[in-house]
Order: C-alpha cells, then structure tokens, then sequence
C-alpha cells in the first residue's frame, strides 16, 4: 500500500483525493448529549465571546497603530545628511556610479550592475509564482468536468456577443501607445527613471487591456503557452548568462570586453540594457499569465 | 502650498484605506483599493521616485486591481454574474 513519495507527490498534483480510511468515533453520541445539556451554558459563553472578541480586536488594532506611530515618529527627518542610511557605500554609488556602470539613472546602475544577484532572485520568483499558479488553475485532463466545460463555453459565447462597444474602441486608440510607451520605459531604463520591472508591468497591463476587450481568443492568436514558455526561460538564461559572465570577469579582474559607451546613449551601460530586456520580458509574460490562468485556466 | 497638497493626499489616502475596509460590497472595496493605489502614485512622484510611481499606477491600480476582479467574478461574489 505504500507509494513512494513522488508518486504521491504527482498524485497530490494531479488532484487526486487520498484514500481516507474514517477512523471509529465511539465518542460522538456521547458528545452531542453533552452539546444538548450544554446549550444554554454555550450561548452565554458564545455571547461573551463575541463582546470579548470586539474588545480585544480594539485593544490589539490600537496597540498595533500606537506602536507604528512611535516608530515613525524615532525614524529620522526625511532627506536629512546625517541619517544612517546616508554612509560610504551611498557615497560610492553617487560618486563612482556614473563611470563604473555607465548609467546615467543611478537606480538602474544600482539594481541591475551591483546588486544584479538581487535582480535575478526577484525576476526568479515571480517565475516561481506564476508556476504555482499554473499548478492551481490550469485546466487539463484531470480536472476537468463535462458540466464545466459547457458551462464556459456558454460563458464564451456570451462574451463573445455582448462586447463593450465603448471599452472595443477606446483600446483600439490606447493599445499602441501602451505598448510603445511600455517599450520606451524597458529600453530607456538606464537613462531616465524606469526599467525592466516599470516597462514589463506597463506591458503586461496593456496586453490584459487587450484581452480583456477583444476576447481571450484574442490574445491567444499571437500569445500561447509555449510563447510564454520560451520567452521566459529565454530571459532568465540569457539574465543568468551575462551576469554570470560579469561576475566571473568582474571578480577575478579580467576584463570583461563589453564597452560601457558614451553615457546617456541608448547602447551604453554595458550589460544593463540587455538585463532590463531579459527582466522586462519576464514581468510582461508574468503579469499576463496571472491574468489568462486566472480568467480563463489555459492558455 | 505643496504642503498643503500633499496633506490633502494623505488624507485621502486615509479615507480610501478606512472606506476600503467598511464598504460591505466586494467590488466597491476593489474599486477604492485602486483608487488608493492612484493616490499613491502621485505621493511617490511627489517623493521624487519616478520609478516607483509608474510602477505603482500598473501594477497597483492597473494589475492587481484586475486580478482581484477576476478572481470576485470566478467565485460568483460579484452582482450579476451568478449563473440562473
């Protein structure tokens, strides 16, 4: 009777209910004389629970504000020189940042040249998320029912014949901007404020605007799993490839080829431009995914 | 004045987040949660993060927003999209 543990595993995936073997329960009809006997006994407890419930929630919500409050109030003055964040490794951000990175926005210099590893963790997890969601919502064989899929198709048809006029129009004049403006925000991150992260969520808010008037069929035409799914393991290895290559060279002090250019230039920077593509890539197709897993449970 | 207006958004902050919590229907709360996640776009322009503020207007009024609709309508919880 002992499976092994990945085949439970799969079949805890899967969705398959475990064979639950009911223990006796010799007590309970001693318990429900209990609870009629107990009743009157019960209400009042029931009742002092509920004022008493109110009281303590007062108590622990006032506690919870006073205490952060008081620590807003220790925090020190906002912008003020002698903070203690302000030390030498902001110094040598603001100082050196410029000619070390080659990026004139200081922010993406930061994120995505000394503290990439970061980056990299963050871009990881929302792949992570956006896999757990699948493992929830999608729809496949297994958890599929006859009735369900009926009941979407009538849902689909409804949709597909009561669409938004208005909602249809103005999307066709504010897509295009959305998604150059998206573009404009990914490729200009090392340069004005911005980035992968910034651009990817525009992008992917623009793509669910889409889908959300014109039908997931819509979006369906051009955006399929196996897009979703090159596009991401293709951001985060080429992410993983060049940072790598650049820690590796960076560290034992080789040099790493990769001309930094003249700053304020769209191809300077060295690798920065390339990072915010690959992590723009990754939030756009993660935030759609969110999005088409949860409206619909395929893609 | 800027003092002024940034003590009017804050307020507002206050009475989104207060009224998000005592609105009795679901969508309404989300509706002001995305309302809150705008005004708060404006106090990170006005706390000279850019970066954070574009961010905030998608993800928090544009993106959250729509999932939270979505999963309302997916457990019937939304007026008017409960099946018979």
């Amino acid at each position: 009777m002992k499976k092994s543990i990945w085949k439970r595993f799969t079949e805890w995936v899967d969705g398959v209910a475990e064979e639950f073997e009911p223990e006796q329960l010799p007590q309970t009809q001693d318990k429900e004389k209990k609870h009629k006997t107990h009743s009157l006994d019960e209400q009042q407890r029931l009742r002092v629970f509920t004022i008493g419930y109110d009281i303590v929630a007062f108590i622990v919500g006032i506690t919870v504000v006073a205490v952060l409050i008081f620590t807003i109030f220790q925090l020190p003055l906002f912008g003020c020189a002698d903070n203690p964040a302000v030390n030498e490794v902001v110094q040598r951000y603001v100082e050196n940042g410029l000619e070390e990175t080659g990026a004139v926005n200081m922010v993406a210099g930061m994120i995505l040249d000394y503290r990439a590893f970061d980056t990299f963790g963050e871009s990881s997890v929302l792949f992570l998320a956006v896999t757990c969601v699948m493992m929830l919502l999608l729809r496949d064989k297994k958890n599929i029912s006859k009735e369900e899929d009926i009941q979407q198709m009538h849902e689909r048809i409804i949709e597909k014949e009561s669409r938004d006029l208005i909602l249809k129009n103005v999307t066709a004049l504010i897509i295009p901007w959305i998604m150059l403006f998206g573009v404009y925000i990914v490729l200009n991150g090392h340069i004005s404020p911005g980035g992968g992260f910034s651009g990817g969520a525009v992008m992917g808010a623009g793509l669910i605007l889409y889908s959300a008037a014109y039908g997931v069929d819509a979006t369906s035409r051009f955006f399929t799993r196996n897009t979703f799914r090159a596009i991401t393991s293709t951001a985060l290895l080429c992410y993983a490839a060049s940072k790598a290559y650049s820690f590796f060279t960076g560290a034992n002090g080789l040099p790493t080829g990769i001309p930094l250019g003249t700053p304020g230039a769209i191809f300077s920077s060295g690798l920065i431009l390339v990072l915010d593509i690959c992590v723009g890539m990754v939030v756009a197709c993660t935030m759609y995914g969110f999005y088409i897993l949860f409206a619909k449970g395929e893609f | 004045m800027k003092i002024a207006f940034e003590l009017i958004l804050i307020l507002g902050l206050i009475v989104c987040a207060v009224s998000a919590l005592s609105s009795k229907r679901l969508l309404v709360t989300v509706v002001i949660y995305m309302a809150y996640s705008l005004v708060m776009t404006v106090i990170w322009a006005l706390l000279q993060s850019p970066d954070l503020a574009i961010t905030e207007a998608a993800v928090g009024a544009g993106v959250t927003g729509i999932l939270f609709l979505t999963t309302l309508k997916k457990i019937h919880a939304l007026k008017g999209t409960k099946d018979e």
